[in-house]
């Protein structure tokens, strides 16, 4: 973890938790480093995806990884201005355990003068065991 | 000889409608999002009804990368949820009537989907519908395809693998 008082991360975090939907479910901005997001989705009963098993919906699990993907890309020290997803696959390996919050992390490991390349993969509580993984290429506008 | 008449109108209607209603009914993503489903014969139209929780970016204004995945998501599997269980309704297997979670098919599991963003999504409503390549015994390939003022211009589309449940697990 980061220093709760760095700049960047508060910066992230006021702009990312203002935006209506990562509002709506309830997004944490946990760290920002050079292309790199960290970040939370809590546990809501409303996020359930199948009431027999009560395991959240994939949907939610792709918002908190595309948002973490997207800040990934704003934190790369190229500095974009803004960018916006061209391309996402998100890859389930498990269903996750319900009652947990979800944590993602993306690393843009490359970026062009108009593309980033993202990684994600997001985790409960067993946070050896990825729920999900995604790839992601973003557009970057500087 | 004998000829047995077609069903009235209202009778088919109401079995598939109410079929529909305990497929989708009782998800919370879906009442979360704000997704209704239009039935025209056993072909589904998703809508997704805006509102601007939705927003991911308020300065063009667009809608969340997240929600048009989510919406795209949600298609298919209700698509291969409803294929599945229009067949079981419309052969008799299992009654409209008394549809609910402990008689309900399983719904399959998203293994994995890729969605391509191809403009903006707007500040309002969305549709989409999902076409099944293939769908086996324990995979189906799907492709989804979003749009909002024109058909023929998606503004997302996906293409997503699912598990299907086994019959011991229904």
């Amino acid at each position: 973890m980061t220093d709760p008082e760095d700049p960047r991360r508060a910066l992230a975090r006021q702009f990312i938790e203002a935006l209506p939907h990562c509002k709506a479910l309830g997004l944490m901005v946990d760290d920002v480093q050079d292309g790199f997001a960290a970040m939370s989705m809590p546990w809501n009963d409303m996020l359930v995806g199948d009431p027999t098993t009560v395991v959240i919906h994939g949907g939610a699990v792709s918002s908190l990884m595309d948002t973490c993907s997207g800040t990934a890309v704003i934190a790369h020290p190229r500095g974009p201005t803004s960018t916006a997803t061209l391309d996402l696959r998100i890859d389930y390996m498990r269903p996750a355990t319900p009652g947990q919050s979800i944590t993602a992390e993306a690393t843009c490991y490359h970026m062009t003068r108009t593309v980033a390349f993202v990684r994600a993969v997001a985790t409960d509580d067993d946070s050896d065991n990825p729920v999900a993984t995604a790839t992601g290429a973003f557009t970057v506008k500087t | 000889m004998t000829h047995t008449r077609p069903e009235p109108v209202q009778v088919v209607k109401q079995r598939r409608d109410a079929a529909l209603k305990a497929l989708v009914d009782g998800i919370p993503y879906v009442t979360f999002l704000g997704i209704a489903f239009e039935r025209h014969g056993d072909e589904l139209t998703t809508v997704l009804n805006y509102k601007d929780d939705l927003i991911g970016n308020p300065t063009l204004p667009a809608l969340h990368g997240g929600v048009t995945a989510a919406f795209l998501e949600t298609t298919a599997l209700i698509e291969l949820g409803w294929q599945h269980l229009w067949s079981e309704i419309e052969s008799g297997r299992l009654d409209a009537e008394t549809l609910g979670p402990a008689t309900l098919p399983r719904m399959p599991k998203t293994i994995d989907i890729t969605v391509d963003y191809l403009r903006t999504g707007l500040p309002r409503d969305a549709y989409a519908r999902a076409h099944v390549n293939r769908s086996g015994r324990r995979y189906a390939s799907v492709r989804i395809e979003a749009w909002q003022d024109n058909r023929q211009r998606p503004f997302a589309q996906a293409t997503g693998h699912f598990l299907m449940p086994t019959p011991s697990e229904e």
